[in-house]
């Protein structure tokens, strides 16, 4: 079967509707299948990414940690758009710290998230075979 | 007579919180809840519009939301005042009116 290039767009908010859920449940499975899968945060979705979210009091599930295991899937690039993330006030600094160990490398640890602009993005999505909208 | 005006989508996402804002009457609340609490962080593209409705309108943010959402209270723009569910019915009861900005 031939690899082919998936990109995971990211646009929503966690929480609040059920796309940003849904969309890494799709990833995972997807995960199975050995594509190139990558993700896109733009817009409300880099809010999925947020460091210490905390869900306690609104008794829904947490599973901002789950993006934490995609590096473990061989999903090894988020890309994050700088202008989203400036218009909502954020840096990265705010956001998790996501890693993936490269086995081409002794294992190191390498950061998952690719702060790009938004012509950068349009180039990666370019390079696109699929891009799945959330 | 006073109404609380509830907001529960992100103002980056709709215009619900610039509608509710622009069609809410002088000594009203505002409360932010579910996604609508991005509307009360500070440093963000409509930070302005909100303290400028400030004059006009006591604003409120639902606590627990922010916290899903890895929001600090600490950013939250100053004036803004941060409650929880019980304050969420006490605001229910201290205002005539409730209207939903769905």
């Amino acid at each position: 079967m031939s690899t082919k290039k998936f990109m995971f767009l990211n646009r929503k908010a966690p929480y609040g509707t059920v796309y940003a859920l849904e969309s890494l449940e799709v990833v995972l499975i997807g995960a199975a299948f050995e594509q190139d899968v990558s993700l896109a945060f733009v817009g409300d979705g880099v809010y999925q990414i947020t460091k210490g979210q905390s869900t306690d009091g609104i008794g829904m599930k947490n599973f901002s940690p789950t993006f934490k295991a995609l590096g473990d899937y061989e999903i090894t690039k988020l890309y994050v758009e700088k202008e989203s993330l400036e218009a909502r006030g954020l840096t990265l600094d705010d956001l998790m710290e996501l890693t993936w160990e490269d086995e081409d490398d002794d294992w190191a640890e390498k950061p998952s998230i690719r702060l790009v602009s938004s012509e950068e993005l349009a180039a990666v999505f370019d390079e696109q075979d699929v891009v799945l909208s959330f | 007579m006073s109404t609380l005006h509830t907001v529960n989508k992100s103002p980056f996402e709709r215009d619900s919180l610039a509608t509710c804002i622009r069609l809410s009457t002088k000594g009203c609340a505002i409360l932010l809840i579910e996604d609508g609490v991005f509307g009360a962080m500070s440093g963000t593209d409509h930070s302005d519009m909100v303290s400028a409705a400030m004059k006009d309108a006591s604003f409120y943010v639902l606590g627990p939301d922010l916290a899903a959402r890895g929001m600090s209270e600490d950013r939250v723009i100053d004036g803004i005042q941060v409650v929880d569910y019980s304050g969420f019915v006490d605001l229910t009861t201290k205002h005539d009116t409730c209207q939903a900005w769905l």
